[in-house]
This record gives C-alpha cells, structure tokens and sequence, in this order.
C-alpha cells in the first residue's frame, strides 16, 4: 500500500487543496512546519508527554461483558476515548495542532465546533498554553449543545454564532476558512476533523491514529489475537480513521464507518454521505457531498450535531470505493437506542455520536458468533447530550 | 485567445483608460433583472462584467454576497439558466461577461459540458475563487479546447514563487486580491497594493485587475492609477439588494457605476 496522500494531497482521486490564493502560502507553511514537526525528536516528545499527563492517554480498552451477554454474540471492546480529558478524542488533535501553532509562532487559535467537543478540546488546548481562542458555531448547534458553549467560555475563549445557511457545522467551518482568509498572517486554524484542505486530512489523522496503535497492542496484549470487526461513527471522520489506521494493512480486519441516518435515507433528512451523497468539492476538498444536481450542498440532518455535516473525509472517500471500508449508517431513533442501552447495560453515557457506533454493534454482535471480537470505538462521553435527550423526552431539568 | 477581454484591455490601454469590471450576483433579485442591468451597466460606463453564480457554500465571499447568492438560489438560478441569459445577452451586448463561479458548480455539470456550454453562450472567462493554479490540472484542457481563458488570483500573502505561478498561469487578466481577507471588507493600505502590483508587472504579461474592497468612486479612482481595472462587487450587490422592492432599481445601480467610472477618468 502507497504512502497516502501522494504529495498533491491526494487520496486516490479525493483530497486536494481547493481554497483562496490568500490561503495557499499558509497551508504550504503548514505542510512544510508539521513535515519538520514529525521529524522533530522534541515535538513528539511533548506531544507524547502532553497526551500522557494531560489527556490521560493511554485511554483504557474496555471488555463490555453486560452488553456482550445481552446481545448475545461477538466479544465486545470498547475503546474508551470518552476518558480522554475534556471527554472525547478530539483533545489528541487539538494538543497536535496547537503545539504546531506554537512553533509558527501563531498566537491566536480558532476553530468551528459542531456538537462542542472540538471547541471545548481547542478553547482547553489554548488555555493551558495561554493562547487567544475563537470558535465558530452554527446557532442550531449552539442552542443543542449549549452546556459545550458555557464550557468554551469558562476557558476563555470567543465563541461567536453562525446564523447562515443550516447554522451547524458546514456553516461554522466557512465562517472559521472566512476568519482565517483574513487573520492568516496572526492566526492558526485548528480544523476538527479529517477534512479541508491538505495538509488537514492527513496531519489530523495522524494525530488521531494514536486510538488505533493503542487498541491494536492492546488487544494483541489480552486477546493474543487481533479484532474480526472495527466500527466507529463517522462525522467527518477523524476518531473512526484514527482507529482504522493502525489495522489497514491486516486484510482479516473488517471495518464499518456508521453515518448519520437521521430520519431515514428516504426522508432526505440525513447525513449519510455514502448513501446519498457522489464525489465533489466542498471547503477545500474533493469527497463524497451530499448535494443537488447543480452541485449547491444540500441541508443535513441528525440528532447529533457532530455528525451533521454534508461531506466527509477524502480519505474515508477513498476506502468506500476500494471497499476496504464498509459504509453504513444508524436513524437517530437507534442512535437513542444505543445511548440508553449502554447507560443501562454497561453505566457509561455515550456521546450521540458514539451512540451511532453502538448502534451498529448492536446490528452486528448477534449475528457473529461468541468466538468473534468486535472493537467499537467510544468516541465521546455524553454528558453534554444529556440536557438535549432531556428535552426531547419532555424532561424539565 | 480572449476574444472580447484583449480587444476591451486594448481599446482601453489606447486610449488610456483602465478598465471597471462590474460584479452582479445572477439572479439577484432575477435573472430578467440581471439582464438588464448588465445592459444598463455597460451604457454607465462598466467595461466588463463579473457575473457571479450564486452557490450554497461560498468561502471566498463576505456577507453581502453570501445573502446575494441565498435570494438567487432561493428563486431558482442555477448555471443552466445563467448561461441562457447570456446567450440571450449576446444578442443585445459584446460586453466581455466573465463568470465567477466555485469549483463545484463546475464539477457537479461536467468539465467538458460546462466549457462547451459556456463559450457557446457567450462567456469570455472564469474566474474559480476556489481553485488556485495548483488544482486546475483537469481544468485547462477543455478550457483550452474552449479557448476560455481561466483567470487566477493572487493575494497579499502570495510569496515571490505563487506570483510567478499564478502570473504564468492566468491568462485573460490575474486579479489580484486587494486585501488579506474576504469580499466587501474595507480597502486599506494602497501603497502595500501597489507594491505588489508592481511586482506582478514584472512577470505577468497579462493585464492586472485589483478587487476585493474597492467601495466608493475615491477607492474606484486610487486603484485606476495603480493597475489596468478595478473590480468592484459588494458595493454593486449591496445596492441592488437595498433598492431591491425600488422600480428604479437599476437607474440607481447605473448612476452608482457612472460616478465610478467618472472617478477612474485619466488626470
């Protein structure tokens, strides 16, 4: 298997730069900075130190046997990135990108945030190294996750509303591309997930990929063996390619991306990219887009706002098309499904996001047998989904 | 190669004036509407015509145009119908009309159905905000085949080796971006804009259009001194949206882009 991205950026046919003359020198800077970061014996060596005593890595595979015995088939694992400091993996890209802003010599941090995470992981990254933060958030969004958005100004930073077009996360990342079009000589972009614009894609799952080299050992350590299925959610796709990563090459592992169903494929009420979505460019890069026969970018729904997005990562794109990956999806109804079973199978919240993944395992675990394993990835804790399913019970908190 | 573009930027340089290239939003508030204003526009003095197509996600643009392309979109333009209004234009004016559009509009019609489309109804250039010279690989062939100049842009940030690149890669005019930023945010630092102008003359053999903040007939008139056109957008669209329910409308829009061109008349 080639190196991927060649050095267009290119994943297969996907990936790229597609973005402003105003913002190619910074993305070669940045290309250029993190290349010498990665060789650079000090910055891995406070990286790792960072993700260790800060964000609590490594982050614990746990053997589920309540919700194994209650499904009634495969072994299942989860890997617990809702332990991760601030309480979900973004943290381990938020510390990567914020130690590269420093060595730019970049005092001021922004980024978007579709369920908060992101921005609650940048706005505790520029905090500890006393750098300016400002997130962009779609309105929508703010209003389902508003715990998140206290959160974010608790640790000082700006977080500033998008009232465009859904007012959810594609909204939020034009407006941050918007803001850094214009402070790009003082300001690094903290982007989220594995999208945008090379070198984004790539350095974010790098930075992710430490979910998957940790969970890899990890069950090669109690198992003696590896996984038979890998599944976490896919948003735009950073903890599902971060646990992915480490198994490529071990043909034996199957994997399953799980997209936001929302109401239904044939509501169009949905984010599932893979279902409904065909190749084209979007927020500078070229992927899968959910979009109308004049290429304008339809509205997504899901009940979780981290996985409201029209595209998704070139890279996952890539993998659909080799069938590497599999691509399914979960309705918001079994995504609410999943996050009561575990609370009450297994006391631990899951994230709406992560709830997707279970979602799958709970498809996928009885029809394998009790010999099979299965590693879902535990994306995020759902604590800041707690106050939303509340209201969507009709619970007064 | 560029019909119209070469014969206007020449007509211009003989006679010592600089071009005003115009933005309209297609489809704001219609594509009728549209019409007439680049008819109105040109007898007021506009030169060329930067004819936006209006798309859902436009990064490169500021609040002004962004709402300009939601009320275009929201009556039903696409770029189908924005390529038979100027084909229907051609009847009525030789003004060179240059699209600008986001790769993806492009994309999701075809390379090769989109270039034949376009130079059939009359379009004279493209300007892809979203593509720098990097990505436009799969582009030039059938721009060329077309013969559709693809017109770059370069910014405040662009180092020596982008200028050269984006001055090699243009063709038509390079627009250089006037500012570190997005659509209708303020013109500042003429002299920083004029430096780099400079610079590009230097290596573009091409003529220099400079956009991106240019508002008032006093901005219009300092950047007429520095390069070969002035592009002016928001201050355009913002008008038409405020007299949007007005029935002259375009008189308004007409008067604006006289005092412009008045303002860029040599010393």
């Amino acid at each position: 298997m080639p190196m991927l991205p060649d050095s267009h950026g290119r994943f297969g046919s996907y990936g790229g730069r597609y973005v402003p003359e105003t913002l190619m020198p910074a993305l070669l800077e940045l290309e250029d900075e993190y290349a010498k970061a990665k060789k650079d014996r000090r910055f891995q060596t406070d990286l790792a130190y960072y993700l260790k005593q800060y964000v609590g890595r490594p982050t614990s595979l746990y053997r589920a046997d309540r919700l194994t015995k209650k499904l009634g088939g495969a072994k299942i694992y989860l890997k617990r990135e809702d332990l991760c400091h601030t309480g979900a993996h973004k943290i381990n890209n938020a510390i990567g990108q914020v130690l590269l802003a420093l060595r730019m010599k970049k005092r001021r941090i922004i980024a978007e945030t579709g369920a908060g995470q992101h921005g609650v992981a940048t706005a505790t990254a520029a905090a500890m190294f006393g750098l300016q933060c400002e997130v962009y958030m779609g309105t929508e969004d703010m209003q389902r996750q508003a715990l998140n958005v206290f959160r974010m100004r608790l640790l000082g930073a700006t977080v500033t509303g998008v009232d465009a077009g859904s007012r959810t996360l594609k909204d939020a990342i034009s407006e941050a591309m918007r803001d850094w079009t214009t402070n790009v000589q003082t300001t690094h972009y903290v982007l989220g997930s594995v999208l945008g614009a090379h070198p984004y894609p790539m350095m974010i799952r790098d930075f992710q990929a430490i979910i998957g080299r940790e969970a890899r050992k990890q069950i090669l350590s109690v198992e003696k063996r590896l996984p038979d299925y890998l599944v976490a959610c896919v948003g735009g796709g950073s903890n599902s390619i971060g646990l992915f990563h480490a198994f490529l090459r071990d043909p034996k592992v199957k994997m399953i991306g799980v997209e936001a169903g929302g109401n239904g494929i044939v509501s169009g009420k949905h984010a599932a990219r893979f279902s409904g979505g065909k190749p084209g460019v979007l927020q500078g890069t070229m992927t899968y887009l959910l979009q109308d026969e004049n290429g304008q970018i339809n509205l997504t729904h899901s009940v979780s706002a981290g996985l409201d997005y029209a595209a998704v990562g070139p890279e996952h794109s890539l993998y659909h098309d080799q069938g590497r990956i599999e691509y399914t999806y979960a309705t918001d109804n079994e995504a609410l499904t999943a996050f009561d079973l575990l609370a009450r199978e297994e006391g631990i919240v899951p994230a709406l996001e992560s709830a997707h993944a279970i979602a799958q395992v709970i498809k996928l675990a009885p029809k394998l047998k009790k010999s099979q394993m299965i590693i879902a990835n535990l994306s995020g804790r759902g604590d800041k989904d707690v106050q939303q399913v509340a209201r969507m019970r009709g619970v007064e908190l | 190669m560029s019909g119209r573009l070469e014969t206007t930027f020449k007509r211009l340089r003989d006679k010592k004036e600089k071009a005003l290239i115009a933005y309209l939003m297609a489809g704001d508030p219609g594509l009728a509407e549209t019409e007439q204003l680049v008819v109105a526009l040109e007898q007021a003095g506009a030169d060329i015509i930067e004819l936006g197509v209006p798309f859902s996600d436009p990064i490169a643009d500021g609040p002004v145009i962004q709402q300009a392309a939601e009320r275009a979109l929201k009556n039903g333009t696409s770029l189908r119908k924005i390529l038979d209004s100027v084909k229907s234009l051609r009847q009525r004016t030789e003004i060179p009309i240059v699209l600008m559009l986001y790769y993806n509009s492009i994309h999701a019609m075809g390379y090769e159905t989109f270039f034949t489309a376009a130079k059939t109804a009359g379009v004279d250039g493209l300007i892809v905000p979203d593509m720098p010279p990097d990505e436009a690989g799969p582009l030039k062939g059938p721009a060329d085949a077309a013969e559709l100049p693809l017109i770059f842009l370069l910014a405040p940030t662009s180092t020596p080796s982008r200028r050269k690149l984006v001055a090699e890669e243009s063709h038509g005019f390079v627009y250089y971006v006037s500012l570190t930023g997005i659509t209708g945010a303020k013109l500042s630092n003429v002299t920083n804009i004029q430096q780099n102008v400079q610079k590009l003359k230097k290596v573009s053999a091409s003529p220099i259009a400079v956009g991106f903040g240019v508002a008032t007939p006093e901005d219009a008139a300092q950047v007429s001194k520095i390069a070969d056109g002035v592009i002016v957008g928001s201050a355009i669209v913002k008008r038409i949206a405020s007299y949007q329910q007005d029935p002259a409308m375009i008189g308004h829009v007409a008067e604006f882009v006289r005092s412009l061109k008045a303002a860029m008349a040599p010393a």
